[in-house]
């Protein structure tokens, strides 16, 4: 049986709460969704060691009457019949709804290079996420790479946890940085969150304009190779987390034919309100084009209200987010990826970890419609989620077209369930 | 949030915080989670349920996905598959 509900919302991270909060502000009913077992999306990622920010926990206190359903996965959805379908560890589960307002996020940019699949070798937001679950780190020595402004969160939280942060590596030039750096102050609250956060990296050095050659170890990581303006260092290590931005998280809006932007990275497009082209259908945050949190909470808070009617109340907003976005344009012209960072990986380097597709298997074909069928490239379990957003970067291949369903590989009780038979896979 | 949670990793036994994940659990006894097509050692990446590079067996589900599951109380993993 479906459970129903006014506004269903999928992503609990900040643009989604704040969606949920605005939304719930009508007496409308309001249902909240998370792949994750915990409200909080990556940003707020629950810390099982550390209280969380002040923000967040503001955020959370306002969605606390909210109905939820965490640490689901979605399987299937119909726009047209407003209806979706998720599993959780044990059940499969139906909601329909009025409105939908997606805050799926964004995922991690992970580059390929020499001995980027070693066991230790993780995304910089990635293995922030794991340790606020419990990896250990304390006094292991990590190298943070790769590229934007999560570098340094990331640096900062393994700090927090007794991590010894050797190095942190970042692509974008350091005259680039600087210039931002010094921009800063047309966003005082940016500014001091920047002085915090170097505060709390003082004494790890920062290599500009640098990136990793090589993950080194047999087995397991050991080492890495940069290349620091030129000039190669090897570092002894027992994490490199290297993550080269983020990119939009649009898949669930694909798979309800929402339009996509035509970017190297599609995101959902929106319309000032924050709608799709999908009626009754809203999205916010990063999912919409990456731009920091700031933007998320305002999309959400737009798009809540909007969801609602409340027209008059998401237009006030307007500024504040044109002012968001204004930062976000900021930091991504700052981090903009250097060619170089295309360029890392050999011939023999694996790009699609799934399935073991290498470079060289890859280069003989033109479009990634091609590849897949000759090298089941992107066909594995994370059906060209790491891979699909890295090969759009190095070759410029378009991963669109409908995700086959199920979003996620489904357990086989979901799918032999006679109400999912009833709709056509595309 | 500071009770202890005991579970089996490969027949080890282990200890973590409660609200920690498996992969964290994992990450006690052995970096390396599962083998890839091509038998090559492999772990977690993304931490966020999408690289799928962290599939361990749990209680006997083959391909759970150990940075997306809290520990429990005696629960038993199998890595290298
Ligand atoms: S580490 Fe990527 S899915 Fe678990």
């Amino acid at each position: 049986m479906a459970e129903r509900c006014d506004v269903l919302v999928i992503g609990a991270g900040p643009a989604g709460l704040a969606a949920a909060a605005a939304a719930a502000g009508q007496g409308v009913d309001v249902m909240l969704l998370d792949a994750q077992p915990r409200a909080g999306g990556q940003v707020w990622r629950h810390d099982i060691a550390h209280r969380a920010p002040r923000r967040a926990r503001h955020a959370l206190r306002r969605v606390a009457a909210v109905k939820r359903h965490f640490g689901i996965r979605v399987v299937d959805a119909d726009a047209s019949a407003r209806m979706l379908r998720v599993e959780d560890a044990l059940h499969a589960r139906e909601f329909g709804w009025d409105r939908l307002i997606l805050a799926t996020g964004a995922r991690e940019l992970c580059l390929p290079f020499p001995g980027g699949t070693l066991p230790g070798v993780t995304g910089a937001g990635g293995l922030q996420a794991l340790v606020k679950q419990g990896w250990p780190v304390s006094g292991k020595r990590v190298v943070v790479a790769g590229s934007g402004p999560l570098l340094l969160a990331a640096a900062a939280s393994l700090r927090a946890h007794r991590a010894r942060v050797l190095a942190i590596v970042e692509q974008a030039a350091r005259h680039d940085v600087h210039a931002f750096a010094r921009a800063l102050w047309r966003w005082p609250d940016k500014l001091a969150q920047a002085v915090q956060l170097r505060a709390r990296l003082l004494g790890v050095p920062i290599h500009y304009g640098a990136v990793v050659r090589a993950a080194r170890g047999d087995g397991t990581l050991c080492g890495v190779e940069i290349d620091s303006a030129g000039v190669s260092v090897e570092l002894a290590c027992d994490h490199l987390a290297a993550g080269f931005g983020l990119v939009p998280d649009a898949g669930f809006g694909r798979l309800l034919g929402c339009e996509l932007t035509a970017a190297t990275q599609p995101a959902i497009r929106v319309d000032a309100l924050q709608r799709t082209s999908v009626e009754s259908v809203f999205a916010a945050g990063e999912c919409c084009g990456i731009g920091g949190m700031d933007k998320a909470r305002i999309e959400g808070a737009i798009a809540g209200h909007a969801a609602v009617g409340d027209e008059s109340v998401a237009r006030a907003l307007f500024a504040a987010r044109d002012r968001a976005r204004r930062f976000a344009d900021a930091v991504a012209h700052t981090f903009t990826l250097d060619p170089r960072t295309r360029t890392l990986a050999d011939g023999e380097t694996t790009v699609c970890r799934c399935e073991d597709v290498t470079l060289d298997a890859l280069r003989a074909f033109h479009d990634a419609r091609a590849a897949k069928l000759a090298t089941r490239c992107g066909m594995g379990a994370c059906q060209g989620r790491i891979c699909g957003a890295a090969l759009a970067e190095l070759f410029g291949w378009s991963w669109h077209g409908h995700p086959r369903q199920p979003l996620f590989p489904a357990r086989l009780a979901s799918l032999a369930d006679e109400s999912l038979a009833r709709r056509s896979c595309p | 949030m500071n009770g202890m949670v005991h579970l089996r990793i490969d027949d080890v036994a282990v200890e973590v915080a409660e609200g920690a994940s498996v992969a964290a659990a994992i990450a006690r006894v052995t970096p390396r989670f599962r083998l890839s097509r091509s038998g090559r050692p492999r772990g977690p990446l993304c931490g966020m349920g999408v690289c799928f590079e962290c599939r361990v067996t749990i209680g006997g589900e083959a391909h759970a996905l150990a940075c997306m599951t809290p520990v429990r109380e005696g629960m038993q993993v199998r890595t290298g598959g």
